[in-house]
């Protein structure tokens, strides 16, 4: 059982130390990572999926229930207490999506019985259906970040989540963050979106490669989150009108409640 | 003298990941040395100087790049005592992954490219099911569950291995690296033997023979179908 994981601060781009020197994060906790491209978010997250033992450049070091986690925790995927959603949009693996499946659940150690729940759940979140002799490396990018979303929901079970800029995905982000968070995990999501963002119960700023400060999310900001929420559906609406071919007439924002 | 060979496809991040492996050395205070073998050029010498290791290159042309690293290695050990140093790192661009450069007592380490697709570890032959360890360079561009079967690929080829997950940009894993450099046995040329035979081609194209056609060869052919006869005298 992970109860909490804490970050200790390494160094930024520079060399210097880094603002914050400790984050505690708990569990059930939904922590965001927010900053301007380049200020090493991607970093962080990589840091944490490998448990870093300032064996990276940023030099930080990650601790599990307060202590250094094994080599053994760190390294086997049937050990492995964390997942990973990365920026990646393609699959490079050259085979089909059943497969592909069969094999990274025979590497968990999780059942072959888990595939058919993987396609079905990652067809819900994207628009065109994904089918086990699909070859990996054909699919869309909304399809192959659909399918890696299940993967990790339901095949990499484990009690970390790390999901870098879901909001690039061409999916249902929403849903996606739904199926990812399940009950008791600690969620890290990395994100430019205020929606998102304003969603999570504290985040990290990071600034030229380091933590510059951690902001817990206000009661104001959460109920901005709730309009936000109501601004973000009424978009995807009209883009699904678009999409699917429709004339917009016009729009009205007192739709939103705004 | 410990002797540390590393080889892998070209492109793989061997360079990259040794630079960070060996600098974690140098500051520690340990010396080591540097052959650099390739076919047709290579500037990585250049690289392992900018960080004050002693390094040579050598360039096999015409010949296989791992059989020429194998029958300098006297020499390598002789210049590698010469300055000084505890550790002698040969890194070798094998070209058909048949060749295991590897010897009994040196610290053999494949460095293999995780976008090069999950079933890479089966096709590369000793060059990884003899390797001490395996180094997997650019696991960040794939997506977490391809770097878990590619990692699975491996172990079933070489069950024994340690496996390092390693950036070149980063330098994530090369300090690992550098612990299991440091914990390599030593070796006593005398004794030292190939951990596996290099491979068979013994034949008129390896003297030179451009022509195609069937009539013009002569040594040990193999056809397609697996029937191997002996032409000549």
């Amino acid at each position: 059982m992970i109860d909490k994981i804490t970050i200790i601060g390494g160094y930024n781009k520079q060399g210097e130390k880094e603002p914050v020197e400790k984050v505690f994060i708990n569990r059930g906790e939904i922590f965001g990572v927010v900053g301007p491209t380049g200020s090493g978010k991607s970093s962080l997250i990589g840091d944490i999926e490998q448990l870093a033992q300032e064996d990276t450049f940023s030099k930080r070091k990650i601790l599990v229930n307060d202590e250094e986690p094994s080599y053994e925790d760190r390294t086997n995927p049937r050990k492995k207490m964390v997942a990973q959603l990365s920026q990646n949009m393609n699959f490079l693996a050259d085979m089909s999506v059943g497969d592909f499946l069969s094999l990274h659940a025979k590497c968990r150690g999780a059942s072959s019985k888990c595939v058919n729940a993987v396609v079905n759940l990652a067809n819900t979140l994207t628009g065109e259906p994904i089918k086990n002799d699909h070859e990996l490396t054909i699919l869309s990018g909304g399809q192959s970040r659909a399918l890696m979303v299940a993967d990790v929901a339901i095949i990499s079970d484990s009690p970390i989540v790390l999901i870098d800029e879901i909001e690039n995905a061409g999916i249902r982000k929403h849903d996606a963050l739904k199926v990812l968070s399940g009950h008791g995990k600690i969620v890290m999501v990395v994100t430019h979106d205020p929606v998102l963002a304003l969603m999570t119960d504290r985040r990290i700023v990071m600034k030229s490669g380091g933590m510059d400060k951690v902001v817990g999310t206000s009661e104001a900001e959460k109920s901005l989150s709730k309009k936000l929420n109501k601004i973000d559906e009424f978009m995807l609406s009209l883009r699904d009108k678009v999409r699917n071919g429709d004339v917009i007439e016009d729009i009205e924002l007192g739709d939103v409640g705004i | 003298m410990k002797m540390i060979i590393v080889a892998g496809t070209p492109g793989s991040g061997k360079t990259a990941v040794l630079i960070h492996a060996l600098r974690s050395l140098k500051e520690r205070g340990l010396n080591s040395s540097v052959i650099k073998i390739d076919c047709l050029y290579t500037d990585d010498g250049k690289k392992f100087e900018k960080i004050g290791i002693p390094t040579k290159v050598g360039l096999s042309m015409d010949m296989c790049p791992d059989h020429y690293a194998i029958y300098n290695i006297e020499d390598m050990i002789d210049w590698a005592d010469e300055n000084d140093s505890e550790y002698l790192i040969v890194e070798t661009a094998g070209l058909c992954h048949r060749c295991a450069p590897y010897t009994v007592n040196s610290l053999g380490v494949c460095v293999i490219d995780a976008t090069s697709g999950p079933n890479t570890p089966l096709k590369v032959g000793p060059f990884l099911s003899t390797a001490d360890i395996a180094v997997i360079t650019k696991g960040d561009m794939i997506s977490q569950a391809e770097r878990e079967i590619f990692r699975e690929r491996i172990l079933e080829v070489n069950p024994n291995c340690k496996v390092i997950e390693a950036n070149g940009l980063s330098g994530q894993g090369c300090i690992e690296l550098a612990e299991e450099i440091v914990k390599s046995p030593e070796v006593s040329l005398d004794e030292e033997k190939l951990r596996h035979s290099a491979p068979l081609a013994v034949c008129t194209l390896c003297v030179g023979e451009t022509k195609v056609n069937k009539k013009h060869h002569r040594g040990i052919l193999r056809r397609i179908d697996g029937f191997q006869t002996y032409e000549g005298e």
